[in-house]
């Protein structure tokens, strides 16, 4: 197997992996990089959000090949403060309650609010339904994402 | 019923303390668990450590106050909450207090975090703990000063005496503290509640910044040295044997070490590993791919022929038929022969998945006879127990630190994936890291249970009931610990909301039927709650259409005249009585709140409402849907009101109704698991749905009675009303009468 090198919250890192290998698991049992959740495997509940050359991808359905040459910003490497305005509002608003899918939810967001700095609710319903929460944060994640976005103006 | 003792040192498991620390530790002993402990406390008096204190407070000599959380943290801001209340008995600067998370111990008294009881049954010990504490530094400023105790203070993190304007810090009181008697439960002296710096305010999680940087460590995150990846294969059908395997293709997949076999569990199954073949690898992927490759036969089980379609066939047979009585009042067959009007109705809600985001989880080491496990637990006690079991050592060898949980809703109490990876780790020497897929996680849980409910009233001439029936029946959560024997509801399930019925109706019955459970049996969020409560507050706002009256009016009348019931044999009857009156109150809260009056159902929009007493919280729920013309449903808002007792953390409260009116959703509107030839038809998210940010309500208002009444539970109580106030504004908004979750495609 080839080694690869892909940079990663701002840093080349060099892998020697299976080439099909997707990248969530590369992140977490190959680097230690733990923000980033598994929550089903097949691209359907938004734990494995991660930024690939800025778009929001599941990374539980990028193989790590697919990252090679790319740029993959992670929770970790959001903002090295974690003072990014999405963060910021996600703890204003107290969004976490278990805080398992939060990283992915934080991604997800951050990257909406990047494409689409003024969201309308169904802009975030349509950017967000990707991402499950099973305790329920939905309406203080919408909250989050409307302050930031008056925070980014 | 709590004293409290000083700690010698070496009662610690953990070293959390450093040399020198003031400790102090407050036994417990809950209510209902005082019967566990009366051996252990007996057996050696004599030894210190035999106190068993269920939480620890210490204070370092430089000031920093540590508080032990043995509750586990899944969401409801547990691991906050109890510290806070230490922290502002003590007077503690909360910047200075440092939250450390106990290992499983029955020193603890129970940890299982379970039932929404944490602040119930512990609040008061954790607050007996702060004031001993404070008295203690009290008096030993006093000693240090030599003026008399009561003209010491402690305020903010350190003891003042006013005349002389000394001021001692509690780090520097610290190792004096320690020598100071230990005050007697009655001499403690509590904090005014307008004191409170902490109680009753909006604080922040101990958790939350971590969680926002993606620092928090879940059990899948946990990591140990050398450690390798499991991934197992089970039996599709329920009791399964493992007929035969053959492991060559999946020991070609790169980064594939070897494959185990874990034995089928001994009935009962109870929290056993379900047996299977385990592909351990250098990572997660490869585990996965190499199971993939595993070619694996099974003998049939007696379960094979489960099949959901005909079981709700039979259930309904069953509640179609008189069953044993829970309770009994009046004679309603009296009043039904007498050949007024009655009203009929039978109701139905499938198996239930807890699926919580972060999977079953948890590393585990055995080595040299011991075990350290990393789990996402509610119940690290019970780790001990099962791990212990299933590798035949002493719990007092198994060490369970509990990580964070990413969501439990019960599923957690439950670690029979702690004893599959404690089991692998014999079996190859080595850590071995178990997380569950989501495949895994919805094939293979401790389902809550599938159950059929009929209700029949007879009406007098204006439409209220002079006599309700009601019966149920469901596999019961006693054959996970009985096996399929268990085939009766128990008391802890019919009490639930289905004996206790608060309407003021002069005969009621209450019975329960059998019913063989086919799969593993769990409590899931509000447990037998959620069928009852579904039953009985669809049920009477039927009546309420059938007599042409206001849901609400109807309800309230209904209800009666404030009382307080008598639950008989419940054990904390005396302190949590169920009150009506305040039932009533957060029905009238939550319909003046939502502007009930005002908002008349109109075509595809209308309200609708139901309520609910568990866990002695009581809970009204009014729900506004919007259904369109292909019967998509809609909930653009959401008014909870909840009477919980005296509340520690609002904002957390709020957030627990909020996500429970989520879940609820759920519950109503798609989840729903279905067994056919034995086995679990669905498998992932898409298939087991659950309320994404665009099916779950808008928004959700939630009013919180301000009540000095003793601490209830807020985890589970907000999700019973949920499913029937929702079904009941879909019938105001459509005509249409949901009886049988989820409403999935009923509307199209």
């Amino acid at each position: 197997m080839p080694a690869m090198t892909i940079n990663i919250n701002g840093k080349d890192r060099t892998v020697d992996v299976s080439p099909d290998m997707p990248l969530l698991w590369v992140l977490r049992d190959t680097l230690d990089l733990t923000g980033t959740k598994f929550g089903c495997g097949l691209g359907l509940c938004g734990a494995c959000t991660v930024h690939l050359n800025g778009a929001a991808v599941r990374s539980c359905q990028t193989t790590v090949k697919n990252a090679v040459g790319k740029t993959v910003v992670t929770i970790e490497g959001l903002n090295a403060k974690a003072e990014h305005p999405v963060q910021v509002c996600w703890r204003q608003a107290n969004v976490p309650q278990c805080g398992y899918c939060q990283s992915g939810q934080i991604m997800a967001a951050a990257a909406l609010l990047k494409q689409k700095p003024k969201p309308t609710d169904a802009d975030i319903d349509s950017a967000m339904r990707g991402n499950i929460c099973r305790c329920g944060t939905y309406q203080r994640i919408r909250q989050a994402i409307k302050q930031a976005a008056e925070v980014k103006k | 019923m709590n004293s409290i003792d000083l700690v010698t040192r070496r009662t610690f498991l953990g070293s959390v303390f450093s040399a020198g620390a003031f400790v102090l530790g407050a036994r417990l002993l809950p209510a209902h668990g005082a019967g566990a402990f009366a051996g252990t406390a007996g057996a050696s008096g004599a030894d210190n450590a035999a106190w068993h204190p269920s939480v620890y407070l210490g204070i370092e000599t430089d000031g920093t106050v540590i508080i032990v959380a043995h509750r586990s943290e899944m969401g409801t801001g547990i691991r906050t909450g109890l510290p806070m209340i230490v922290a502002d008995e003590l007077d503690a600067d909360w910047a200075r207090v440092k939250v450390e998370q106990a290992l499983g111990d029955v020193k603890y008294g129970s940890q299982n975090t379970d039932g929404s009881c944490s602040i119930r049954d512990f609040g008061d010990a954790m607050r007996d703990a702060g004031a001993t504490a404070r008295m203690m530094l009290e008096r030993a400023a006093a000693a240090k000063w030599g003026v008399p105790a009561e003209e010491c203070k402690a305020q903010n993190h350190q003891v003042v005496h006013a005349s002389s304007k000394r001021k001692l810090g509690y780090g520097e009181l610290a190792s004096l503290a320690a020598q100071q008697p230990v005050p007697k439960k009655e001499e403690l002296k509590y904090k005014p509640a307008s004191e409170y710096r902490y109680i009753g305010k909006d604080f922040p999680t101990v958790d939350r910044d971590d969680i926002c940087a993606g620092r928090g460590t879940f059990g899948i995150d946990a990591r140990m040295p050398g450690m390798v990846y499991a991934s197992i294969e089970r039996s599709p059908v329920f009791g399964g044997k493992l007929k035969s395997f053959d492991d060559q293709e999946a020991k070609k997949v790169p980064g594939v070490q070897q494959t185990v076999v874990i034995p089928g569990f001994k009935p009962p199954h109870a929290f056993q590993a379900l047996g299977g073949v385990a592909v351990i690898a250098d990572n997660t992927w490869s585990a996965m791919k190499g199971r993939e490759a595993l070619k694996v036969e099974w003998d049939a089980s007696d379960h094979a022929s489960y099949d959901s379609a005909a079981y709700k066939k039979a259930l309904s047979e069953t509640v179609r038929k008189p069953q044993k009585a829970a309770r009994n009042i009046g004679d309603v067959d009296a009043e039904f022969a007498k050949g007024g009007k009655t009203h009929e109705a039978e109701y139905y809600v499938p198996h239930l998945s807890h699926a919580p985001m972060e999977p079953p989880a948890a590393v585990v080491e055995f080595k040299d006879g011991k075990v350290v496990a990393y789990a996402a637990t509610q119940n690290p006690q019970a780790v001990q127990d099962t791990v212990a079991a299933a590798l035949g050592i002493d719990k007092k060898n198994v060490e369970c630190h509990v990580t964070l949980l990413g969501g439990g809703f019960g599923r957690k109490s439950k670690p029979d994936y702690v004893a599959e990876a404690a089991i692998l780790s014999k079996a190859v020497g080595k850590p071995v890291k178990v997380a569950w897929s989501r495949e895994d996680d919805i094939r293979f849980d401790y389902y809550h249970t599938v159950s059929a409910m009929y209700v029949k009233a007879a009406l007098d001439e204006k439409g209220k009931p002079t006599a309700w029936l009601q019966r149920c029946a469901f596999p019961t959560i006693a054959s996970t610990f009985a096996g399929p024997v268990a085939k009766t509801a128990q008391g802890f399930e019919l009490d639930m909301g289905w004996t206790n019925l608060p309407f003021a109706i002069p005969n009621h019955r209450a019975e329960n039927g059998p019913a063989e459970s086919h799969v593993r049996i769990g409590w899931l969020r509000s447990v037998a709650n959620i069928q009852h409560a579904f039953a009985i507050y669809s049920f009477v706002d039927e009546l309420a259409h059938l007599a042409k009256r206001d849901p609400v009016e109807y309800l309230l009348d209904v209800l009666g005249q404030p009382r307080k019931i008598d639950l008989g044999s419940s054990p904390l009857a005396a302190k949590y009585p169920l009150d009506t009156g305040r039932l009533r109150n957060v029905i009238e809260l939550a319909a003046e709140r939502s502007g009930w009056a005002k908002k008349k159902p109109a075509k595809g929009r209308a309200l609708g409402i139901a309520a609910h007493w568990s866990f002695y919280t009581y809970v009204a729920a009014v729900v506004e849907v919007e259904v369109d013309d292909n019967g998509k449903v809609r909930i653009p808002r959401v008014d909870i009101a909840l009477d919980a007792g005296r509340v520690i953390s609002p904002d957390r409260v709020k957030a627990q109704f909020e996500g429970a009116a989520v879940f609820g959703t759920g519950i109503a509107l798609m989840n729903e698991i279905t067994a056919s030839a034995g086995a679990i038809e669905q498998s992932n998210f898409h298939n087991y749905r659950v309320a994404r940010m665009d099916e779950a309500p808008m928004e959700t208002r939630v009013h919180i009675v301000q009540s000095d009444a003793p601490p209830a539970g807020v985890g589970e109580p907000g999700v019973p009303p949920m499913a029937p106030a929702i079904c009941n504004a879909i019938f105001a908004a459509t005509g249409k009468r949901i009886r049988e979750l989820p409403v999935k495609k009923q509307l199209a």
